[in-house]
């Protein structure tokens, strides 16, 4: 498993390579559809992130001492947002994600959906997983 | 201009010329502004009035009796007037100055539930209403111990008559519909509403957010009893807006906040309420938005209902025509009487989606319930797209949006 800042850095890349706006959102599209899907049976209230225009559920598993997430969204641009942090940050440790700063939405140029008024909800999703994980973290 | 426009009294590319806003670009394309139903543009007349206030004769109204003063409240009681005779009402004591439709349906929830609903009463609302027209509805219910009835809608999106009639019991207190759906465009029969509810003796409030930018509206030949709007929607400033209540009733209803304004004396042992429109107008109102509100009513007594609607309804019939020639397209709100929103939803792919992909081509549209959850439940959709025509919308507008949904089609479909 690469560290979260090794994969921050290989999205960059990839984003870099894009000249048009299309060209990401497509790339986004694609992350959302391939996205380990959260079963259906945790689809439920619990595992519900608020915030989002639509509607974005994720559910994380505590697995020999790292957090992997599982999400879904019944948009697919939402679905892609949280792929994108999914890819970041399954798979890390509880302290890891904690002290992440994500720099990497900045430099793909997804800063702009980081507000928290934002209806797509990232700033939620962050803040969600970190919960998470910050619970894991002190275990 | 595109050629479809037949009967145009007005040139829209000079019409644009008065909303500096427009001509800016958006993610580096022009900007296409279809959110009209959420909030107008302003035009430069009503910019200038409100810079004008606060550069020349910004001071507290009704108060002071030094220059200023009484210029601000001329200016302030100019657009009462002006209010008056854009709604028709018979007297300014009929025109209260609100924050706009929310705050109006709230003074009318309380005051008027103060004085008129009991415990087992009901109101009835209907199932197109804005969350506005529902919650302070709701919350009069739960404070007086009375009941909500709702007229439900059938799939096109109009009201349901005879439903309605059935719901008129001894028990209802006052009706409170929208005049026009601010999610699907219906315009709905207002008057009949209004007859049906008077022959039973049940007043009626109508809101009329919708309906104002686009139909000329007549308080004393609807013979409606209560009606909000709201002036953002009407190319005027946010924040202010108007409440015509008859008098009688108005008279009646006790104040709904207490302060300055609203006073004659006030001593700690007895303070007498001051006359209309006053009694409802507590604390420093908006003046400013007021008085630009009155240049709104300027610009579209300027343009005229009559042109104004006839352009719209062509933006209209244009953006439906060519949205149903879209595969997989569903237009939701299908009315006979319609004003210029078009509300759609293409075939697997979330509303959402849709706006961010136009967003991104500078089309604004409104993605969501449009604060009408229980209508767009109906549906059993995840929301809606909605764009929404003002007068200054253009045909090639309309053919961007187009563009932009194949373009959505082709990313996501």
């Amino acid at each position: 498993m690469n560290s979260i800042d090794e994969i921050e850095n290989s999205l960059v890349e990839d984003f870099n390579t894009f000249t048009e706006w299309s060209d990401k959102y497509e790339y986004i599209i694609d992350l959302g559809k391939n996205l380990t899907l959260i079963p259906e049976q945790f689809k439920i209230d619990e595992f519900k992130v608020k915030g989002c225009q639509s509607q974005v559920w994720l559910k994380p598993e505590y697995k020999d001492g790292k957090i992997f997430f599982y999400a879904d969204s019944d948009a697919i641009i939402t679905k892609g947002l949280i792929a994108l942090l999914v890819k970041v940050l399954s798979g890390q440790k509880p302290e890891d994600i904690v002290n992440s700063k994500l720099n990497f939405l900045d430099k793909i140029g997804m800063k702009e959906h980081l507000s928290p008024t934002r209806s797509n909800g990232l700033s939620s999703m962050i803040n969600y997983m970190k919960k998470y994980a910050e619970v894991y973290s002190k275990k | 201009m595109q050629s479809g426009s037949k009967i145009l009294k007005f040139d829209v590319d000079k019409l644009r010329s008065q909303f500096p806003i427009l001509t800016q670009k958006i993610n580096g394309k022009p900007l296409v502004y279809f959110d009209n139903a959420a909030t107008s543009q302003k035009p430069l007349s009503v910019l200038e009035k409100v810079y004008e206030y606060y550069t020349t004769i910004n001071s507290n109204v009704h108060r002071g009796i030094h220059t200023l003063s009484e210029k601000a409240t001329i200016e302030f009681e100019t657009a009462r007037e002006k209010s008056r005779k854009f709604l028709n009402a018979i007297s300014i004591e009929e025109i209260i100055f609100t924050k706009g439709v929310t705050d109006g349906i709230n003074l009318v929830a309380f005051s008027f539930g103060e004085k008129y609903i009991n415990a087992g009463d009901e109101i009835v609302i209907s199932e197109m209403e804005h969350h506005s027209n529902i919650v302070p509805w709701q919350m009069l219910c739960e404070r007086k111990n009375a009941k909500l009835k709702v007229i439900p809608v059938n799939e096109k999106g109009e009201l349901i008559i005879d439903e309605y009639k059935n719901l008129l019991s001894e028990k209802v207190k006052i009706v409170a519909v929208t005049h026009v759906s601010n999610s699907l465009g219906t315009i709905n029969p207002v008057k009949e509403i209004i007859e049906i509810a008077h022959s039973r003796n049940i007043p009626v409030l109508l809101d009329g957010a919708q309906a104002a930018p686009h139909l000329k509206i007549d308080v004393q030949e609807l013979d409606v009893d209560f009606y909000v709007i709201s002036s953002h929607k009407f190319y005027g400033p946010t924040g202010s807006g108007v409440l015509y209540g008859k008098e009688k009733f108005l008279e009646s209803m006790p104040p709904y906040q207490g302060g300055g304004e609203m006073i004659k004396s006030v001593s700690f042992s007895k303070t007498l309420y001051n006359e209309l429109p006053y009694k409802f107008e507590a604390g420093t109102p908006n003046i400013a938005g007021a008085i630009g509100m009155g240049s709104a009513i300027d610009f579209i007594e300027n343009l005229g209902y009559e042109n104004i609607s006839t352009y719209e309804n062509e933006l209209l019939h244009y953006a439906t025509d060519k949205l149903n020639e879209i595969d997989g397209m569903r237009i939701i709100g299908t009315a006979k009487h319609k004003a210029s929103v078009v509300s759609f939803i293409i075939n697997g792919i979330h509303p959402y989606d849709t706006g961010s992909i136009l967003d991104q081509l500078g089309i604004a549209v409104r993605t969501g319930y449009h604060c009408t959850q229980p209508l767009i439940d109906f549906y059993k959709l995840p929301g809606t797209v909605r764009a929404s025509f003002a007068v200054y919308n253009t045909f090639e507008e309309i053919d961007r949006l187009i563009e932009g949904i194949h373009k959505v089609k082709k990313m996501i479909g």
